[in-house]
């Protein structure tokens, strides 16, 4: 073991070689950097589905593809953007890579558990993908798959759904083992309120991923028994309920969105104080707001269905309970802005990530109060103000968080730097086209462009354009990106190139095998600059 | 690599496992308390096709079974081997009764054409339809949950026998039967909402 | 990583917990033929919770684990009551 310890995780010393040898490994570190890798496959093909859509969007009518065509991309785009890449998201990759470093452990508390999940991740990622090319023809229901037309559709819908259930069982077992890990793994003397925050964040969403996702499994085993067995659950024709179905399905698929946001919040909190060089103002009240968010967020799902037919109590009572988790994602947002004042800000490319979270985040959440109070949402329900809506919380949000924890942890996972100026313009073009690109989808959708359309009316059309201009503005800041990091080999990276003050910075970059020479131990709280 | 056991983290994962077992049921649930405010009537008319006695006796059978787990591990850190294994033979002689018992319940309803699906079913009233579609969905994933268990203890009892699991290491054991009793956890609230309202 | 003495549980203690479990049974079944109408349901659900609860506490040996166990079970339990009584303002209400 000695031995080992002075290898970097990088390297291959065990039985197998190459590729192999990261298949089989139960390091955690690899197995974070095989989710990224997997995810960016999918974060490619779905960025390029969107794409596709923005394209059939420059002008009315009929461009390159039918409208049948156009429901198959959007819920395919749906599935892997959701299922496959933001779902499991930062937890599955930074959660995995950085959260035992963080908490100051050798691995987490099931490594193999951990191997068997990424597997899984990767079978049910194949199964949804099936449905595109299997059976009748890619499924066309949108990732929500909304009963009753879920089983009346002739399109591939089994596929998907059970690939969906798949992915589910995955993220049950890495909450399941975070969970685990957090409680029994802490380094000595890491009382809860001395550990950092992303573990924090990881913490709270492994219960949501553990609590809400089996409710979603079971749903989409009765859409599966539905087609095949019409048990009518869903089916009215048969006494059953749609609205039910809805209901099931937000349940987990509420909880679901802060499974994205989470963990988002978590790595900017780390950010921030690193690069104001100022300790966390409100320490407790962001953890302890992570819990809140989890709790309260399971009991508002039906601010989704307003629409639906639901009774009136029920809407109202949503309505209400949506406002009140506002509350806790406003006291992060005040905090990290609290924690940069009278900081000594240093701002290279991290940072800048997360304030293009900051912003494009309070952009998000503030529209989402106008979605979550009941009048209003009643006008724009399943317009383009949802969709512009709702990517600014999960691409705006979680995606540039992703972005900003990638750009962090970046020379930890590589033990190498990245030129900084390109990642600078990288943002530049990210952030610009991302607002581009969305921001008009909140105008024409309150002049009443519905969500799901592939042709719109003639006043829509500036909205449009604009927005497909901004799609490619985005689109060339991910290649700019990804070149960057990925493209060549920078300088070697010192141990702590931002001055962080976690345990992860302690170490080398890349950390040796078993992270840590000796555990260390504990003995104040984990922000302490001054 | 060293890996320093951690009975307790062992456990804590069985639990959390638990909970999202219990709550894929409670997704079950949830839909029959939607279906039976709904159908009421329907549902007590509907149960009269079900075979109490059947019922019971699973019942009876599930519960001796779970007893019997829980005295193997009794047995098992006693030192008691022999005792550990009989315990676990039992409990699988149990999960045999009630396969069997299942068998001939279903077997039945099949025979005479009452299944999801079938013409018979798809035309019977809504709350019927309902009933019997929850009926054969919620046993069949308890059915499902028991046969696993069953291959679980299975592997369980080799091992208690082979001597890896024992006195001083048996949180395994303890995590089996957890699951064991997860089983017979959800049956004591299914035997009497689809057996007993009549 | 401690690996603490674990508690043993008599036989005896189950069979009684045996006994109690089929008597509770027996309740349920012979509740049913009395005529409760509307508390029909309420008198079942009680009976298993007892039923549960028991097995919970001396089969699954939450009586014996670390606290934080029964913890974990009672805020999922009351997780997921929320959520049914939730549902139930739509279905109630409409
Ligand atoms: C370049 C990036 C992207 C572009 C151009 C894009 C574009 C689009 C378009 C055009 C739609 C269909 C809107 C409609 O017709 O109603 C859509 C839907 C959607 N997008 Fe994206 N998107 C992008 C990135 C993302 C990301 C990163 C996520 C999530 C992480 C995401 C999640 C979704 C979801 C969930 C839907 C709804 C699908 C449905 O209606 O079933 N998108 N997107
Ligand atoms: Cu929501």
């Amino acid at each position: 073991m000695a031995e080992t310890i002075t290898h970097s995780y990088l390297e291959n010393t065990g039985r197998y070689k190459g590729i192999l040898a990261w298949l089989t490994s139960t390091d955690h570190k690899r197995i974070g950097l095989m989710y990224m890798y997997a995810m960016m496959v999918f974060f490619i093909v779905g960025v390029l589905l969107g794409e596709l859509m923005r394209l059939e969007l420059f002008r009315p009518g009929q461009q390159f593809y039918s409208a049948q065509t156009y429901n198959g991309i959007f819920t395919i785009h749906g599935i892997i953007m959701i299922f496959t890449v933001v779902i499991p998201g930062l937890a599955a990759v930074f959660g995995n890579f950085c959260m035992p470093l963080l908490i100051g452990a050798r691995d987490v508390a099931f490594p193999r558990l951990n191997l068997f999940s990424w597997y899984l991740y990767i079978l049910g990622a194949a199964i949804a993908l099936s449905s595109q090319f299997l059976g009748n023809g890619p499924p066309d229901t949108g990732w929500t798959f909304y009963a009753p037309y879920s089983i009346q559709t002739h399109t591939n819908v089994v596929a998907a759904v059970f690939g969906a259930f798949v992915l589910g069982f995955s993220s049950i077992l890495t909450g399941l083992n975070f969970i685990v890990t957090i409680h029994r793994l802490r380094a000595a003397g890491m009382t809860f309120f001395r550990m950092p925050l992303f573990p924090w964040s990881l913490y709270a969403t492994a219960w949501i991923q553990v609590l809400a996702t089996p409710i979603v499994g079971i749903t989409l085993l009765m859409v599966i028994a539905e087609r095949w067995l019409r048990i009518g659950f869903f089916d009215p024709s048969l006494g059953g309920d749609p609205i039910l179905y809805q209901h099931l399905f937000w349940i987990y698929s509420h909880p679901a969105v802060y499974i994205m946001i989470l963990p988002a919040m978590g790595v900017i909190t780390e950010i921030i104080p690193t690069f104001a060089q100022r300790r966390v103002f409100g320490y407790k009240a962001i953890a302890l707001s992570s819990l809140a968010i989890a709790l309260v967020g399971y009991f508002v799902w039906a601010h989704h269905m307003y629409t639906s037919g639901m009774s009136i109590t029920a809407r109202w009572v949503f309505s209400l309970l949506t406002f009140l988790v506002a509350v806790p994602s406003a006291i992060k947002v005040f905090n990290w802005v609290t924690t940069m004042y009278k900081g000594s800000i240093s701002v290279k490319p991290p940072f800048l990530f997360a304030l293009g979270f900051i912003f494009l985040f309070m952009i998000g959440g503030l529209t989402g109060l106008s979605l979550g109070s009941l009048a209003t949402d009643i006008h724009v329900h399943d317009t383009s103000y949802v969709v512009a809506h709702f990517h600014y919380i999960i691409f705006g949000g979680v995606g540039f968080a992703f972005f900003a924890a990638l750009h962090y942890w970046y020379p930890k996972m590589y033990g190498r730097m990245y030129n900084f100026r390109r990642a600078n313009i990288a943002f530049g073009f990210l952030f610009v086209g991302f607002n581009l690109l969305y921001f008009p989808q909140f105008v024409i959708g309150i002049m009443g462009m519905p969500r799901r359309y592939f042709d719109y009316l003639p006043q829509f059309t500036l909205g449009h354009q604009l927005s497909t201009i901004g799609g490619f503005i985005l689109l060339i800041g991910i290649i700019i990106m990804l070149v960057n990091l990925f493209s060549k080999k920078g300088v070697k990276a010192p141990d702590n190139p931002w001055g962080g003050k976690t345990l992860e910075w302690t170490i080398p970059s890349p950390p040796p095998v078993e992270n840590f020479d000796e555990l260390p131990v504990i003995t104040g709280e984990p922000y302490y600059f001054e | 690599m060293e890996m320093n056991r951690d009975d307790e983290g062992a456990k804590l994962g069985m639990w959390i496992f638990i909970f999202t077992e219990i709550l894929l049921f409670g997704g079950l649930f949830l839909v029959y308390a939607v279906m039976r405010n709904r159908y009421s009537d329907e549902f007590h008319q509907a149960a009269h096709q079900l075979n109490a006695f059947i019922g019971t006796v699973n019942t009876v059978v599930l519960l001796l079974s779970s007893a019997t787990v829980a005295m193997s591990i009794t047995a098992v850190r006693k030192g008691e081997k022999r005792k550990g294994v009989l315990f676990i033979l039992i409990t699988l002689l149990c999960a045999g009764v009630f396969l069997i018992n299942k068998y001939f319940e279903w077997g039945h309803k099949l025979s005479i054409g009452l299944y999801p699906g079938s013409e018979m079913m798809v035309g019977l009233k809504h709350g019927y339809i309902l009933f019997f579609s929850l009926y054969f969905f919620m046993t069949g994933l308890h059915v499902l949950h028991l046969i696993a268990g069953s291959i679980i203890l299975t592997i369980i009892m080799v091992r208690i026998q082979i001597g890896s699991i024992n006195a001083g290491n048996n949180v395994l054991l303890e995590n089996g039967g957890l699951y064991w009793h997860l089983v017979d956890l959800i049956w004591i609230f299914l035997f009497p909402l689809l057996y007993l309202i009549t | 990583m401690t690996h603490t003495e674990s508690h043993i549980t008599d036989y005896r203690v189950y069979g009684w917990v045996l006994l109690a479990l089929l008597v509770l049974t027996t309740i349920t079944i012979t509740v049913t033929w009395i005529d409760l109408s509307a508390l029909t349901v309420l008198v079942a659900l009680i009976i298993a919770s007892v039923k549960s609860f028991i097995v919970l506490r001396y089969f699954m040996h939450l009586k014996f684990e670390s606290r934080l166990f029964t913890v974990f079970f009672v805020m999922v339990l009351g997780i997921y009551l929320l959520v049914i009584v939730l549902t139930f303002f739509d279905y109630l209400l409409r």
